[in-house]
């Protein structure tokens, strides 16, 4: 009898793919469905945006900071003016951190949902998807009435946020709020609690807590591990502090800890801890000045500053330096995306392709936060 | 009777049980950045290590700036291992690693974090300023540096001694150059392609 | 129709040359292409409009609604637009292959239409080992389908075909077991006689008449959807995965050949459903006698009228699915057909056999019994939906045209 020779196919997933949720390239080597390894390859939406903050003022690069991660918009800016309000020692008024606070949680709820849809897309329901996008489209709207934009807000400012809330604005998001808790529960009965979607995603794609913290996993991905750390209670800043919330982590319910179903339903628990920050916002909302007077020309002393926040995707860390000048002389920013796609090529060995892209979905990558 | 939604499937049940806090979340069992320097100085008595006080402001004269820990470029692998290893120290997370281009010279810049203690700390590692730039890679310590240090060589140039897969991440293989060095200066074309655009304005 | 061959043979003097038979099998040959043309193409692009307008009203969108009334002629649109679209074969696919493969997937899928029994007339051919026929024919789609996976010279396609090839060939097996309880019940292969042997109550259709009956239907639907390619078992073509599987690299007609194929599927495995499990074209005797009292033609509309619902409801339910899970890994695809269905079907066929050796005649109070069970079910199912209404406070739309 000959003997038969099998050979491993290379497969190349990307840069164009439905599922790659942007422009990311997986060299993925197969033995039929089961993958040995696969290789992501980045870069493609290299936008240089840390180059670029060599030439703007420390005002002007604020709307590039929207790019960096266009679903958390709110995050990337606040992240970057804190940085700012640190190094040059600004303090800002309550009113202005209640309102960062506010929109940096409505933008979380916004990225959340869509998160969760993708991964319910990517595993072939897509009824949930076009459902968690109806409730964030009325999201965005709640944002564009704030801010005037509903994808990159560019709202925060060194020193404050932009505008003041429109009147009326706060009765609008709070029955939104009362809407979306209702709508979580039919997304939660469509998808969350549906057996075959509970069999894709769980024992999948596990990361244990060990692997997590080595390979700096972070946010959702960090707290689906099993790991109880938020830098909004670990680490506060802001009005954080003042306001009473819940960290939930994975606990591995329905399969392993850190399996690809405890990360989603970290998110979806997070959006719930979301709705309840904003309503407690809303109430302790002082009056005052939502942007204190700053300079036109911010110059911050020689030196430099690393700040951490909490970002939709995670611990989002601005690295920055500054000469003394009124541009900054290096702005870095450390995006959860990057580290959790340096993990795929470790955590993807003998998985199978249908469940590389659960996996994918599941870390909740964007391409721009990637590269920057 | 049903009663509410359906519990099952509503997966929030307080949302808070469970989950491990590592180590202790209390505030008093950091160490500061001046601490963590002595304690360096404690274990390494031949390298010279360095403290830089953050920035401070002119005016009030409040220190805003972080403070860093400068380390010699050839015993910066040693270190870090201590640093991960060390009791009271553990920095067992990289949370950062990036370069800065002084235009006299190259800073490496380390970011750790510890999640059992909840203290930082920056490190910074002074390079000359040439094209053969080169520090040890600390990927053997902390998985995620292979990423973050083939950003650093990508974008500045640096090398990192026994990386695994040092190759250009961001920018095409055959990229000429590391645009975030100052005297970076943009190619005309690449591969017919042109970089610049006519003024939208005349 | 030999009568018909007859009269033309008469009439047409060109025709009395040739030898009878191949006038017969010209006549046949005609007459049922324009039928399957008239009617199955038209219906599987009428499902198309059916299966993209109730699927955005179940994910809260609009869908087509600008070409005619209600977006109805969308189908056409789209049609015509495809047969205009430039036909790219890839310069480094296997030509020949590559072209053929449509072909073989919409003769599979036309050819099985030939023995769909719509009224106890309207048949095309009456054979008798009609379910054995189409069985046999649909197979031609697997040919078909791996064919343009491995033409188009994609690993995608390539990926896409062997997984459909897998999936097809393992859920033939539940599903011709749960076809061979029917024949086993009915005692012919022929879908009239099927069709015959059940009543037009609902108690009286195979489905009601013992247990195992019962659960083979579920046996039956479950393979087809997944020899239909429909999710939850759509992993040949998963968009997500694989783009778009065996057809990424088709375009113009030669795509549409094989969604064609697919909306027609849809309506054949709900005719195939209805015919072996929910008594077909049946009406009640006294309606019909009542029918045939007011024109000839109007018993033969009543059952058109029944098939139709009939497969049309389980066309929603298929549709209905498809939009509401989540798809299968392959892995356990392949574990649900060969752990749990094919032995569940052998289960079925035994006992099935075991029943009609002890009760040749049927036990009614079983059929009532199942019967009745199964409307409680549907209660129960409507109340939860009332309940969840209420519950999200979703404004409640009877009006389908919105």
């Amino acid at each position: 009898m000959p003997e038969f020779r099998t050979e491993e196919m290379l497969l190349n997933m990307g840069p164009q793919h439905p599922s790659t949720h942007g422009v990311i390239r997986f060299v993925v080597k197969t033995d039929g469905e089961v993958m040995s390894c696969a290789v992501p390859d980045v870069g493609y939406l290299h936008r240089s945006i840390e180059k670029i903050s060599e030439q703007a003022t420390y005002n002007g690069f604020m709307p590039w900071t929207d790019r960096v991660d266009y679903l958390a918009a709110m995050n990337c800016n606040v992240a970057y003016a804190m940085a700012v309000e640190k190094l040059a020692g600004i303090e800002i008024e309550k009113r202005g951190e209640y309102l960062r606070v506010i929109s940096m949680e409505l933008n979380r709820i916004v990225s959340h949902l869509l998160s969760v849809g993708s991964v319910g897309m990517d595993v072939g329901a897509y009824t949930p998807f076009i459902h968690a996008l109806r409730d964030r489209e009325k999201a965005n709207d709640l944002i564009e009435e704030l801010c005037g934009q509903r994808l990159t807000y560019n709202y925060a400012r060194i020193g404050g946020v932009s505008f003041d809330m429109p009147v009326g604005w706060q009765a609008k998001v709070l029955a939104y709020l009362e809407d979306l808790e209702l709508l979580m529960d039919e997304f939660n009965r469509l998808i969350t609690g549906n057996k075959i979607f509970i069999k894709r995603l769980a024992n999948v794609g596990v990361i244990t807590p060990e692997d997590a913290i080595a390979y700096n996993l972070v946010g959702p991905n960090l707290r689906g591990s099993g790991i109880k750390y938020d830098l909004r209670k670990d680490e506060p800043y802001s009005v954080y502090p003042e306001l009473d919330f819940e960290v939930p982590v994975g606990r591995g319910e329905m399969g392993t800890l850190g399996d690809c179903y405890d990360r989603f339903v970290v998110r979806i628990r997070e959006m719930d801890q979301s709705i309840s920050i904003l309503r407690q916002c809303f109430a302790k909302i002082p009056a005052g000045e939502h942007l204190v007077k700053v300079p036109k020309k911010i110059r911050p002393p020689v030196g430099d500053v690393y700040i951490r926040t909490e970002s939709t995707r995670g611990d989002m860390g601005v690295y920055l330096v500054s000469d003394g000048s009124d541009k900054p002389y290096r702005v870095k920013f450390r995006t959860g995306s990057f580290t959790a796609m340096s993990i795929v090529e470790k955590a993807s060995r003998g998985l199978m392709v249908a469940d590389l892209i659960a996996f994918i979905a599941n870390l909740d990558i964007v391409a721009p936060e990637i590269d920057r | 009777m049903i009663v509410g939604a359906n519990p099952c499937v509503r997966p929030n049940p307080g949302g808070h049980n469970g989950g491990r806090h590592i180590g202790l979340p209390l505030q008093n069992k950091n160490m500061t950045p001046e601490e963590v320097y002595k304690k360096l100085q404690e274990f390494f008595p031949n390298v010279i290590f360095e403290y830089v006080e953050g920035a401070k402001n002119a005016v009030t004269g409040k220190t805003t700036g972080d403070p860093a820990i400068l380390v010699p470029a050839e015993s910066i692998l040693a270190v870090c291992e201590k640093l991960k290893v060390a009791d009271g120290l553990n920095f067992d997370c990289l949370s950062n690693l990036t370069a800065v281009d002084r235009k006299d010279k190259f800073e490496v810049v380390y970011h750790l974090f510890s999640y059992q203690k909840r203290h930082q700390v920056t490190l910074k590692v002074v390079l000359p300023r040439e094209d053969t730039a080169h520090v040890s890679t600390v990927e053997t310590i902390w998985p995620v540096a292979n990423w973050l240090e083939r950003e650093v060589y990508d974008l500045f140039g640096i090398r990192f001694d026994g990386h695994s897969d040092l190759r250009r991440i961001m920018l095409p293989d055959d990229w000429v150059g590391h645009p975030l060095r100052k005297d970076y200066k943009e190619a005309e074309d690449y591969h017919g392609i042109s970089t610049t655009r006519p003024p939208l304005l005349q | 129709m030999q009568q018909l061959a007859d009269k033309l043979i008469q009439h047409c003097a060109l025709l009395q040359g040739l030898p009878h038979e191949l006038t017969y099998l010209l006549v046949e040959i005609v007459f049922g292409s324009l039928m399957l043309m008239l009617f199955v193409a038209p219906f599987a692009g009428i499902i198309s409009w059916v299966e993209r307008r109730v699927a955005a009203r179940m994910m809260d969108r609009i869908g087509p609604n600008r070409v005619g009334p209600q977006g109805f002629l969308q189908w056409l649109a789209d049609g015509v637009k495809s047969l205009l679209k430039e036909d790219i074969v890839p310069s480094s696919a296997d030509s020949f292959l590559f072209r053929l493969a449509p072909y073989l997937v919409f003769a599979g899928m036309f050819m099985a239409f030939v023995s769909i029994p719509f009224t106890s007339r309207v048949i095309i051919a009456d054979l008798n080992v009609g379910i054995f026929y189409i069985i046999a024919v649909t197979s031609l789609v697997v040919i078909g389908i791996l064919m343009s996976g491995w033409a188009s010279n994609n690993k995608f396609s390539l990926l896409g075909g062997m997984r459909s090839a897998a999936q097809i060939i393992s859920y033939e097996i539940p599903a011709g077991l749960a076809i061979l309880v029917v024949v086993l019940m009915s005692g012919s292969l022929s879908l009239q006689e099927i069709i015959k042997a059940q009543g037009a109550h609902p108690w009286n259709w195979f489905i009601f008449d013992n247990p195992f009956s019962f659960c083979s239907f579920f046996i039956l639907f479950i393979s087809s959807l997944a020899e239909g390619n429909r999710t939850p078992f759509d992993i040949p073509e998963a968009e997500s995965e694989l783009v778009s599987g065996y057809s990424t690299e088709y375009s113009g007609m030669r795509f549409v050949f094989f969604y064609f194929e697919e909306w027609a599927n849809l309506y054949l495995i709900a005719a195939v459903g209805v015919t072996l499990f929910f008594g077909g074209w049946q009406i009640p005797p006294s309606v019909r006698e009542w029918a045939v009292g007011v024109h000839f033609v109007l018993p033969h509309i009543l059952e058109f009228a029944t098939f139709f619902i009939k497969a049309m409801s389980l066309v929603f339910v298929i549709i209905w699915i498809r939009w509401t899970l989540p798809r299968l890994r392959v892995d356990q695809l392949m574990a649900m057909c060969w752990q749990y269905l094919i032995p569940l079907g052998f289960v079925m066929v035994l006992g099935t056999a075991t029943w009609i050796v002890l009760f040749p005649q049927g036990v009614p109070l079983v059929r009532y019994v199942l019967f009745s069970g199964t409307l409680g079910l549907f209660g129960y199912f409507f109340y939860r939906v009332v309940f969840h209404l209420r519950y999200t406070k979703a404004e409640l739309q009877f009006n389908p045209f919105v």
